[in-house]
């Protein structure tokens, strides 16, 4: 059984997104990580860059498979989160506070798009 | 593909360790349990168990025996000592592969035991039957029968000694076998493996698997699945049929010659491989590190660094007990000498490696 943090929005492609003003902060969701398995490499954007919403940003990838990560929203990347190059495992001990990156909103009506929990949990099995 | 699965005589249990299940050569089967890395690390440092019944299991006797197995499997069987393995690979005319597979030499006169792969067991029969002509043997799968636990590991050893009680596979070699009788049931047990560690591989009726798999389950032996079985193989060099052996991959394509005794009078496929080693295949299997933490993947493409593609990737990992991206991938042979810079492409990616020898980490069979 995996875990769906309220409070947060998600993607149909298993990103969560924490909304702080007008920066979105994203990881992916703890039936990502779980159906993933043993996370070995995280792929990351620079700061600086820029993604769009639908676009891939980064990949994950575990022993045995690789999966694309898919930005919720359009912006800027203010920051990406370096310590998961080195310490990939911490999404598969802690999805909802390993994020991978912050995203300056281009346009935050892109959030309307996304799930609540309520609706996530519904195609997160 | 709407044939259903298969399942082996431990499903059950698999299940109810609350194992990730995936389809595999027409078995529904343990990908892992406690996970990958956990499990392989069991494997190389202590010691793990593989439900392996997947596997097939087919009898060749009678008078002709050794002259057809010989005939239909690229290794040399004439003079082998009861109780000794060989592996080899049975061929097609033109050299691809059928199957690569064990070939136990029983314990009675003009008797094989074939152990071949999950995914061939049909093929490989009916290919069989097809080349009996004119030999006087018989042909008998009974892999359904039989089932397998391969345990695998340093304590491996103490381990089907004592849990098990068969103290008697202590003595075994790498590549021999013995027989049991339990309960008047036959119980073989080989010092055979796909892990690069010592280890062993019990085959006994599908009732007694079940007790055995128990045992060992309560003895606090790892259950260990399929993930792990390909990250360990692949670290030890060892090919997987259908990713660096097909109808399309010869054993010399593979590197896998010395498995080919062309001083043999003859086999299906001789000739062709005879030709191949003589000219020098067109392509090879080849190991590849790269200098990342991005995984090579099967599929992906091998590139020269003006961006042309020289191969494929067959299989790829980041290796788990040597902390490197590596693959192995078939590629144009002109660029399969050691130290070749050849590039490959990750998604958007191209990650500059070279080419390195198959067998990454140093295995530990006892001879």
């Amino acid at each position: 059984m995996s875990t769906i943090k309220e409070g947060l929005l998600y993607s149909e492609s298993h990103e969560w997104v924490k909304v702080e003003g007008n920066v979105a902060v994203i990881g992916v969701s703890d039936f990502a990580q779980s159906e993933m398995g043993d996370i070995t490499y995280v792929e990351i954007p620079d700061e600086d860059e820029c993604v769009e919403a639908g676009e891939e940003f980064g990949a994950l990838e575990s022993v045995k498979t690789s999966s694309e990560l898919y930005s919720p929203v359009s912006g800027r990347v203010l920051e990406s989160n370096k310590e998961l190059e080195d310490k990939p495992e911490m999404i598969n001990e802690d999805p909802y506070n390993a994020w991978i990156i912050k995203v300056e909103m281009s346009d935050p009506k892109e959030l309307d798009a996304l799930m609540d929990a309520e609706a996530y949990s519904a195609i997160a099995k | 593909m709407t044939d259903q699965l298969k399942l082996t005589c431990l499903h059950e249990a698999h299940l109810s360790l609350g194992a990730k299940m995936s389809p595999f050569g027409g078995f529904d089967m343990p990908i892992q349990y406690s996970g990958i890395i956990d499990e392989h690390n069991a494997v190389r440092t202590k010691v793990g168990m593989f439900d392996v019944s997947h596997m097939g299991e087919i009898f060749i006797s009678g008078k002709d025996a050794t002259a057809f197995v010989n005939h239909i499997f690229t290794n040399d069987v004439s003079g082998m000592p009861d109780g000794k393995i060989l592996y080899g690979m049975m061929l097609y005319p033109d050299g691809g592969t059928v199957d690569d597979l064990l070939v136990y030499k029983e314990f009675a006169p003009d008797s094989y035991l074939l152990i071949v792969n999950a995914a061939n067991i049909s093929k490989d029969c009916d290919w069989i039957m097809e080349q009996v002509g004119g030999y006087e043997v018989k042909v008998d799968n009974r892999s359904d029968e039989w089932g397998e636990i391969a345990i695998q590991g340093p304590e491996a050893e103490a381990t089907v000694c004592s849990v098990l009680g068969l103290g008697d596979a202590a003595s075994l070699n790498f590549y021999e076998f013995c027989n049991f009788q339990i309960d008047g049931r036959r119980v073989i047990v080989s010092r055979t493996g796909y892990t690069g560690e010592d280890g062993f591989e019990v085959y006994a009726p599908v009732d007694m698997t079940r007790l055995f798999w128990d045992k060992l389950l309560e003895a606090g032996v790892k259950p260990c699945g399929l993930g792990c079985r390909d990250t360990l193989r692949f670290e030890a060099g060892l090919p997987l049929y259908g990713d660096e052996l097909s109808a399309e991959i010869s054993p010399i394509m593979a590197g896998l010659g010395i498995f080919c005794k062309l001083d043999k009078p003859e086999f299906i496929g001789k000739e062709a491989i005879a030709a191949q080693k003589l000219a020098g295949p067109a392509k090879k299997i080849v190991g590849i590190e790269i200098q990342d933490k991005a995984i090579p993947r099967a599929g992906y493409p091998v590139e020269l660094p003006d961006g042309s593609q020289v191969g494929v990737v067959t299989t790829g990992y980041h290796s788990i007990s040597l902390d490197r991206s590596l693959c192995f991938a078939l590629v144009d042979s002109a660029y399969s000498a050691l130290d070749t810079v050849l590039c490959i492409r990750i998604r958007k990616r191209v990650f500059e490696g070279r080419v390195i020898k198959k067998r990454f980490y140093q295995t530990k069979y006892k001879k």
